[in-house]
Order: structure tokens, then sequence, then C-alpha cells
């Protein structure tokens, strides 16, 4: 029994290790993934492109434009000399923000009924309006002596990431997109790669059992699942600075149990499909939705009811709040045994659904 | 084990695919030790009775017995006592002969060192020491199956259902198999192969001819050549075309092959004189022609028994 599981997961091992397309995969999907989301997609907007037209030529309006681009939010161009001119850049698509500081911006400053300076926002991209509409309160100059026309009432503090970077709540995450993406795929296509080039005939002709078959397809993976789950945590210490701040066993046991959560939803569908092919188009019909209703990219909570319950039923959803926990805020996995609970759930009904359809028969 | 019982008694074998009725009222007794031939153009329905007999497919109606378990219910009992040879290669292509063989050995269930005694008996007998670290993908055509039967016979089946084993593999590799077949039956091994060729045929100690999903003739080579039932008549002539038009237009010529300037024309039995009536046939043609009564061939005996259907490049059948 042991023998011929173990027989099983010796030789996928091996074809892992044969077949280079597979094998880059397993290195290159994270990898890419790290890069594409650590760098390329960016909630916090930083650097847009600004310029500015200062009409006053004050110390105080030279300030101003000082504070502007220290916030880090833009990054000022050579000033323009004329709105006209300001106008012209931002059609040509040159800058994304234009900052008016009018020649009466030290006598308008002291009236609160008129805005001192007015800022241009190139609206046919969709965030940077927000982001901008954000920096007006950082807009208001405030000096010593000096009245104040807005007053700051809330002072805000982003607890585990003081520094609202957004590689902090990406990278942790991405390691559930990431294993799901990699996981299903291998799996999925497990199976079926036996079907199409004819070794399953013969293998279910042999003494071996349906769920040593599976059990054995399975193991090597949540192996690889934990290579690329160090992989991504290396990367994202390097290159995003993104902390461990729980303990990196607790951290583990939750990847290997949503390793192996995900790796049955592969090998259900890999007793659905007929051929590669067809296993592929159903591993990716399942990643949008986990991809998009996770949590990993909009909050859970402030989804529509309906998602909400769609996202129960994906593996990924209870990950991302446990690596999350456990990453970010330092939980312990007892914190998080709900979370734990429904996978384990999900793991089992996985292995009796692919297990009760994959017969020892053909037809 | 009663060793005087047949390895497999099949009574009223049938299955349907959709409308199509794949195998139909099939019976067997296969005698153990002994090489049981299914003989069959494609579509016949062999390798869908060989996957029945193995537990593969469940029969749409009818019993088979397979050393004296039920199918398919009692499957799982049989498998560590079956050989299994697919059509198609079915080892693994990325890995090497020796890690195939590894592979099978510990699937069925073979000590470390049973297994290392079979991989090396077996890469002996089918001569497979120079290629065992070879990957199997780059193995010849007879070369794989060689390591298919040494993984079939590993761990000591006293069946083997081998189905089409020597489609793809050339003539002196056939020969070669066929030798092991041989060697496998003197020790006690019960096999049921499955060909399309009639020398390979004409090896087996009872053959089974299929046609359609049905038995169409069954018995010893020998016997059913004998019993064939039809007069065989071999033609030779310079003008073959015109000598062949002149016989299929006779109701009493069932078909008629031709094999370079020879032709055969297999005629009614019922018919008398029936090399007579072929030169009387031949002469009104203006042909000149030898012309001879022959014993039959197990080509004969497929063409007659598959319902004069196959002669090859022959309009269908003129028989009524």
């Amino acid at each position: 029994m042991l023998q011929r599981l173990l027989a099983i997961m010796l030789k996928e091992m091996r074809q892992l290790a044969r077949d280079r397309l597979t094998f880059g995969m397993i290195i290159g999907i994270p990898l890419m993934q790290m890069l594409l989301f650590g760098y390329a997609i960016n909630f916090d907007v930083r650097d847009l492109r600004a310029a500015v037209v200062d009409e006053a030529g004050t110390s105080l309006s030279r300030a101003l434009v000082g504070d502007l681009q220290a916030s880090g939010v833009v990054r000022f161009a050579a000033p323009s000399p004329s709105v006209a001119d300001l106008r012209r850049r931002m059609s040509a698509g040159a800058i994304s923000v234009g900052v008016v500081i009018p020649p009466d911006f030290e006598r308008r400053r002291l009236e609160s009924d008129r805005a001192a300076v007015q800022l241009l926002v190139d609206g046919s991209e969709p965030t940077i309006d927000g982001v901008v509409r954000g920096l007006t309160a950082l807009t208001v100059p405030a000096r010593d002596g000096v009245h104040r026309s807005g007053t700051q009432f809330f002072e805000v503090r982003t607890e585990y990431n003081p520094e609202r970077r957004t590689a902090v709540q990406v990278v942790p995450a991405l390691i559930g997109v990431i294993l799901n993406m990699t996981m299903v795929i291998f799996t999925a296509a497990a199976i079926v790669r036996e079907r199409e080039r004819g070794n399953l005939e013969l293998l279910i002709a042999t003494p071996i059992r349906s769920w040593e078959l599976m059990a054995g397809k399975l193991m090597p993976y949540v192996l690889i699942g934990l290579v690329q789950t160090t992989l991504i945590l290396v990367v994202g210490a390097l290159l995003f600075d993104v902390p461990v701040n729980g303990r990196l066993l607790d951290l583990y046991l939750a990847a290997a149990l949503f390793i192996a959560a995900t790796l049955t939803l592969g090998l259900v569908i890999s007793t659905f499909a007929k051929t590669q092919l067809q296993a592929f188009q159903l591993a990716f019909f399942t990643m949008l939705p986990s991809i998009l209703l996770s949590g990993f990219m909009f909050p859970f909570f402030g989804m529509p009811r309906p998602a909400q319950w769609i996202a129960e039923l994906l593996p990924l959803t209870h990950f991302v709040v446990m690596i999350r926990g456990i990453v970010l805020r330092g939980a312990p996995l007892a914190d998080l045994h709900v979370e734990a609970a429904k996978l384990g759930v999900f793991l089992l009904a996985g292995l009796a659904i692919a297990t009760l359809r994959f017969r020892k028969r053909l037809d | 084990m009663n060793g005087a019982a047949p390895a497999i008694v099949a009574r009223g074998l049938s299955r349907r695919f959709g409308n199509v009725l794949a195998v139909d009222g099939v019976n067997l007794d296969i005698p153990r030790a002994r090489i049981y031939g299914f003989l069959g153009p494609n579509g016949s329905g062999k390798s869908t009775t060989i996957r029945m007999l193995c537990g593969l497919l469940r029969p749409s109606s009818g019993t088979a017995e397979v050393l004296g378990h039920a199918m398919p219910k009692d499957a799982e009992r049989l498998r560590a006592r079956l050989g299994y040879m697919t059509q198609k290669f079915s080892l693994w292509d990325d890995l090497t002969a020796h890690e195939n063989l590894e592979f099978m050995a510990r699937i069925f269930g073979l000590g470390a060192g049973r297994a290392r005694a079979r991989i090396a008996a077996g890469a002996v007998e089918y001569d497979l020491e120079r290629i065992l670290r070879q990957r199997a993908g780059t193995l010849s055509g007879g070369q794989r199956q060689r390591l298919a039967l040494a993984a079939a016979t590993l761990h000591e089946p006293e069946l083997l259902l081998l189905d089409e084993p020597t489609s793809a593999v050339d003539p002196q590799s056939r020969r070669d198999f066929w030798e092991s077949l041989f060697t496998l039956v003197g020790r006690g091994v019960t096999i049921l192969v499955s060909t399309h060729y009639m020398d390979e045929a004409e090896r087996c100690h009872r053959l089974a001819i299929l046609a359609e999903g049905r038995i169409v003739a069954e018995g010893e080579p020998k016997r059913l050549m004998n019993d064939i039932a039809a007069s065989v008549v071999e033609v030779e002539s310079e003008d073959v075309a015109t000598a062949r038009r002149a016989l299929v237009a006779d109701a009493a010529v069932r078909s008629v092959a031709q094999l370079g300037t020879r032709l055969h024309a297999l005629l009614d039995p019922a018919a008398p004189a029936p090399a007579e009536r072929v030169e009387r046939l031949l002469r009104g043609a203006g042909v000149a022609a030898q012309v001879a009564l022959v014993p039959a061939s197990l080509e004969d005996v497929f063409v007659a028994a598959t319902g004069f259907r196959r002669s090859a490049g022959d309009r269908p059948t003129n028989a009524g």
C-alpha cells in the first residue's frame, strides 16, 4: 500500500524533473507574478507627473510647491509659463496634474471663501482624480503665524503597514494567488495527461487503488508549493521589504493546508476533463473568481452578498485571511482556526469527490 | 485452483456504445496454458472484448469469468494475477526502461529483492540489457514491445491479455516476440492475443475470428482451414483483369482475391465441380489460364467467415 503510494510519488517527481516547461513554471510563475504585482500593480499612486504655473512667485508659493513635492504623490517637471501651456502639456499626456498658483495667491490664502490654489487633474485616468482630491488636505500651507483656512480634523494612522505600501498588503496574499494558479494547473493536468498519453489504461489494470493514485500524484506538489512559498517570501523580503511578523511554522502549516486544498480542486477538475486543454480551461475558469473575490484585490466585506457567498467557496478567500493575519498582524495559527477548519473541510471534500469520481474503468 | 478448468469462460458477452453494438453475444472457453487468438479487422470488437475480460469495461449483458473471478465485480482480485498489454504503448516515455520496470514492479507489490531479480531476468529474456538506461520514448517499435512484455510479466501472471501487440513492429521482431510467447506458454501461462495478421493467427493453438462484434468462426487454425465452407480455386493467368471480371459475374463465385498473377476464387461449396466450372467461365471469356483446386489458406477462411465482404479490391459480395 505504502509502496504503491511511494512508487507513484517517485514517478511523478522523476517526470516533473524531466519536464522542463513545468519545472520552469514552478520558478517562473512566482517570479513573474511577484514582479508584476510588486512593481506594476500599485494601489498607492506616487510620482504623478505634474507641472506648476507659479504666477505669484513668492517665498510662500515656493514653499507650497516644495510641500507638494515632498508628499511624494506628485513629481514636478519643469514649470510652465502660462495656464495655456499647462493645458497643452496635459492634453499631450506629458503631465497628469497641473498646479496653478494665481498672482493674488497671498491675498486669496487669507480669504476662506476662495480657493488659494487651483489643481488641474487629468480626468481620463481612473484613479488619479481620487488621489489628487486626497492631496487637497495637504495643500494648505501651514506656516507659523498664518491663519489656517482648513483645520485637519482627523489624524490617520495605518496599522501594520504604517508607510501604506501596497507591496506589504499584496505580497502575502500573492502567495495564495500564485499557489492557487500553479497548483490547480499542475494537478488538473496530472490525471488527464496519463489518460491522453494512454498510460491510464495500463495503470488502472494494475492492483493500484484510486486513493493511492490520487494521493501519490498530490504529495509531490505539496512540496513544490512550499518551495514556491519560500521563494515568494524571500523575494518579497529582498525586493519589497515585506516582513514576516508571525511564526514561520504557522505560515508553512497554513500554506501546506491551502496547497493541499487547492490541489484537490485540481484533481476534481482532472476527473471531469477529457483532455489537457479542457483541464486548463477549467482551471482558468476557477482562477479569475479566486483573484477577484478572495479579498486579494477588494475587501471581502465591501462586496455584495452573492459575491461573498461565492467567495466563501473558494479556498483562496480563507487563505488570504490566514496569511495576512500571520505575516502582517503576527497572529498565531490558533487564532485562525475557523479559516483553517474551512480549508480542511474543502480538502477532505475535494479528495472524496475526486476519489469517488475516479473509476478504475474506461466506461 | 483447478488446473483443468478453462482460464476464461464467457457467455453471451455483449457491449453497446450508444447505438453501436460493439460486441454481440460472444461465448468463449479459453483453455489454460494455450495461446488463444482473436483475428478480426479493426472495429470487429477485439479490444472491447479484451477490455471486458480484464474488467476495464462493463458488459451491457452476458457474463465473463476469468481465472475463476466474475468480471467486472471481482476485477480487483484478478489484477494481481493478470498481465495486460494495451494496443498502444502505454509505459511512460519520459522514464527509462529500467525506471518503467521498477515502477511496475512496485505497483504490483513485488518486494525489493524479487523486483531486482525479476527485472534482471526480464532484461536477459527480452534482450533489454543494453537499453535499460534509455528513455522509453526513444526506443524502436520492437524494443518498446519487448519492454512492454517484460513489464507485463514482471509479477509472473497466470494470464496475459495482449491487444494487438505486434501492430507497430517489424517482421523479425514479430518472430522473436512469438518465440517469447511460446516460452511463456511452456511455463503454463495462458495467453489471449488479438491480431489482424494471418501468419500470427495461424500460430495460435486456437482461434476465434471476429466480425462486427460476433465470433463467426472458432477452432484450431488447421481445422478451420480444412472445414472451410467454400471451394478454393486458384487461377494463374497473364490477363488477370479479364479473368477476374469473368469470375465475379458468376453466381457461384463468392469472392475473388488477387495475389500477383494469381487469383484466389472462393466458390459456393454447394456448386459441383468448382475447378471445371471456373475453367468453363474463363474459356467463355477467352482467357488462357491454369486452374487448380487448392487447400484453403487462413486468409480464405477469414474471407469466407466474414461473409465475403473483405476480398481485397473486389466489389461487395454477389452472394445472395
